[in-house]
């Protein structure tokens, strides 16, 4: 589902006297559906800096990233936008919005895009916060006005809202309660059950070794002489 | 899928200075592209060729019309341009005042684009422009109310109205969040990121503001001194620029 | 013999005019621009009327000339007595003897026939002029038939009045093709536009004549559901009773006493010679017999 082959990276930082950062190199990794890999290493090590590479948020000089056998390194923008509607799913760390727009709007768009009819759409979007806690009466309010951890469950209703084949997590449990971790989890392994395939970040171990089938420490593709 | 504008290589000076030049891309249906750059960088140049308002010294402009497929408008004769403009064509300027009739109520203005297609019933026309006052969040109270009567972001609001109404597939704004405060520009931004949702629009948005394109453009294409120097999806561009000016563009922006 | 070359405009000058009447008439609805001369009398008394009859006007024609259906008002009684020292034709107050009517506002009752022509003075020719300042613009309007515009002033109407209440100066579209400001006459008159005699319009200041052929297609703009009505006001004319013309209202003291009239004086007083009486009307028999 996900295959990744001799990935690299650099950055140039043209107005730095143009500094060349090669962060990465000849990066490899496949997961299959059902399939959910960890990707781990240091702080600065380049997990997310590869998971938005996938996403196609970052660009990649070399090498080949395929999602459903298309390759996000080659696409153009608008395959990587159809990409994106219905076949790869990003939980970032940071939930970014339209002012203005209702949580329940926030929560349902991804399956409006793809077509869905709007009631149908609320409802899952409706369960979806449901059972991660956001209280009712805060539906109708842009989710800009709340807490971090809110925002954050905002953030993975809207992520799991439609059921991607390809998913990538960036911390989905960081700064929740328990109860809410445990929710956020039953939603990864239903969402494996179900075929996806799943690249994450976990810094909770035992979220982890709960969820993934692999790990991977990145650190390995780091060229040792551009630290 | 065929483009719904394919363009090619416009190019426009003014005398010795250079407008743009080398300017080259596909819009697909559905798809929302954002250029942006500083002023003077051609933007607005570009735009007034796509659109029709300037003739490009050189360059193609290919629509692909409703019933004979692409074809280059600037081969069209006028009266064909000037039918598309009001059809299939929208233009939002960054001044309400440009794209509306001031001394004409705010169902009149509506009203124009449908007239001018044909419509020749009062009641449906009302009908009509009543929906759309509710779309863009006017009181339909308001339909007799002169624009020069409404807030700068509810002339703004009604130019879109006026723009949809006809159900054009390519919307062309020249800075639409332009001069509104921040909170009528939030506002203003939701309305139209849902309308380009719900009536499945093409449109081409020039602003300077990062902000604005992040939130509605699919895709991006950076100008500087006429011309593109970056291109691509909106979030790979502002995220991690590869050209120098883009880098630089970027990081002089207080967070967005 | 008088010292003015016939009709008062030079040779020249006719000819250029009949050639803007010819593409006129050739284009039915269309402005076309001509020369507009400087004429013994201010814009706005008729300047471009009398320069189009001037050019009309052959010796053995009879001249009639109303200002708002009445032969005896300023305007029309200078422009008569212009072209009876110019040209030196016959004139005459009643409309089926006249060869050429020169008008102000109106259209006589009694039809026209084919050996006529009907002149009417214009102020403003272009219909699209106060929603569209710009004269590129509009002439670019007229050259592709957008007019979107003209039904915007009409739905503006409705909005504002629950009906169409343009009163005069009707828009219409002529031959299905140009529309043309009919000039300030009451919409009652705009259904007679079809009409057997020849229309020319001049406008004299705005400088554009334009015209209607014979038997030419004339429709006034309306919508589906607000369709064109020919009004008039409600009564019958106080002195030969006739209620089917147009009708001016007269104030006749300080109390608030008025009467209707008929705007068209010579069609009224052909009515009362044939014996029709209104309300306040007196017997017209005599008097013609004994004057």
């Amino acid at each position: 589902m996900i295959e990744i082959k001799n990935v690299s990276k650099t950055f140039t930082l043209h107005n730095q006297s143009a500094t060349s950062i090669n962060v990465m190199r000849d990066a490899n990794l496949v997961v299959k559906p059902g399939e959910c890999v960890a990707l781990t290493g240091n702080s600065g090590s380049g997990k997310s800096t590869l998971m938005r590479m996938i996403y196609g948020n970052y660009l990649t000089q070399e090498g080949e990233i395929l999602i459903n056998g298309v390759d996000v390194v080659q696409a153009e923008p608008r395959d990587i936008i159809e990409l994106r509607k219905t076949t790869l799913g990003y939980v970032s760390q940071f939930l970014r919005v339209v002012p203005r727009v209702s949580t329940l709007n926030v929560v349902a768009e991804p399956l409006l895009k793809i077509g869905v009819d709007v009631k149908i759409a609320e409802e899952r979007a409706k369960e979806l916060l449901s059972r991660l806690r956001i209280p009712q009466n805060l539906w109708q309010l842009s989710p800009l006005t709340f807490s971090g951890g809110e925002q954050q469950r905002v953030n993975i209703a809207r992520g799991f809202a439609h059921e991607y084949p390809a998913m990538l997590l960036d911390e989905p449990t960081a700064s929740l309660d328990a109860k809410n971790r445990e929710t956020v989890l039953t939603l990864i392994e239903d969402a494996k059950a179900r075929g996806a395939a799943i690249i994450g970040i976990f810094h909770d171990e035992a979220a982890r070794d709960r969820v993934c089938d692999q790990q991977i420490d990145v650190s390995i593709f780091t060229p040792k002489a551009a630290a | 899928m065929t483009p719904l504008l394919q363009v090619k290589n416009i190019e426009k000076n003014y005398g010795a200075r250079l407008g743009c030049k080398d300017v080259s891309f596909d819009l697909y249906p559905g798809e929302v592209m954002g250029i942006v750059g500083e002023s003077g960088s051609g933007k607005s140049t570009l735009l007034n060729c796509l659109a029709g308002h300037l003739e490009p010294d050189q360059g193609e402009v290919l629509f692909n019309t409703r019933i004979e497929g692409l074809r280059d408008t600037l081969q069209m004769s006028e009266p064909e341009r000037r039918m598309l403009a009001r059809t299939d064509w929208a233009f939002v300027h960054q001044n309400a005042r440009d794209g509306l009739r001031m001394g004409i109520s705010a169902g009149g203005n509506m009203g124009e684009r449908l007239m001018a297609v044909g419509d020749r019933h009062y009641g449906q026309i009302r009908t009509q422009a009543t929906e759309w006052l509710e779309k863009v969040e006017i009181s339909e109270e308001r339909i007799d109310d002169r624009p020069s009567q409404f807030s700068g972001g509810m002339q703004q609001r009604l130019q879109i109205a006026r723009n949809l109404i006809t159900g054009p597939r390519l919307v062309f704004m020249d800075e639409p969040t332009g001069g509104l405060d921040v909170s009528v520009q939030a506002r203003l931004l939701d309305l139209i990121r849902s309308l380009v949702r719900e009536l499945g629009l093409s449109a081409i948005i020039v602003t300077h503001d990062l902000a604005v394109v992040r939130l509605l453009a699919d895709r991006l294409m950076v100008m500087k001194s006429g011309h593109v120097v970056e291109s691509g999806l909106t979030d790979q561009v502002l995220d991690d620029p590869q050209d120098a000016y883009t880098q630089l563009l970027v990081s002089s922006v207080l967070q967005v | 013999m008088s010292e003015y070359n016939f009709a008062y405009l030079d040779e020249q000058t006719k000819r250029m005019i009949r050639r803007a009447i010819l593409k006129g008439l050739a284009i039915p609805g269309y402005q076309v621009p001509f020369a507009s001369r400087e004429m013994p009398m201010p814009y706005g008394w008729g300047t471009g009327g009398v320069q189009v009859s001037a050019a009309c006007l052959m010796p053995e024609d009879v001249l009639k000339v109303i200002d708002q259906g009445a032969d005896d008002t300023t305007n029309a009684v200078s422009i008569r007595k212009f072209f009876e020292k110019t040209a030196e034709v016959e004139t005459t107050a009643a409309t089926s003897e006249a060869t050429l009517i020169q008008t102000r506002h109106r259209i006589p009752e009694e039809d026209l026939s084919e050996d006529q022509i009907l002149v009417y003075q214009v102020p403003i020719p272009e219909p699209l002029r106060f929603l569209e300042p710009r004269e590129t613009e509009t002439r670019k309007m007229h050259a592709l038939e957008e007019y979107g515009l003209m039904y915007v002033k009409l739905y503006e109407d409705i909005s504002q009045h629950g009906q169409i209440a343009t009163s005069y100066s009707y828009p219409i579209k002529v031959e299905g093709r140009y529309v043309m400001d009919p000039s300030p006459i009451p919409k009652f008159d705009n259904p007679k536009m079809e009409m057997s005699a020849i229309q020319l319009f001049g406008a004299g200041r705005e400088q554009r004549i334009y015209a209607i052929p014979p038997y030419t297609n004339v429709v006034s703009l309306d919508f589906e559901d607000y369709p064109f009505e020919a009004m008039k006001a409600d009564g019958c004319c106080a002195l030969c009773g006739a209620d089917h013309t147009y009708l001016d209202e007269v104030i006749i003291d300080d109390d608030g006493g008025r009467m209707f009239v008929c705007s068209d004086t010579d069609y009224c007083e052909s009515r009362r010679a044939a014996g029709h009486i209104g309300a306040q009307g007196t017997p017209q028999n005599q008097e013609v017999s004994a004057s």
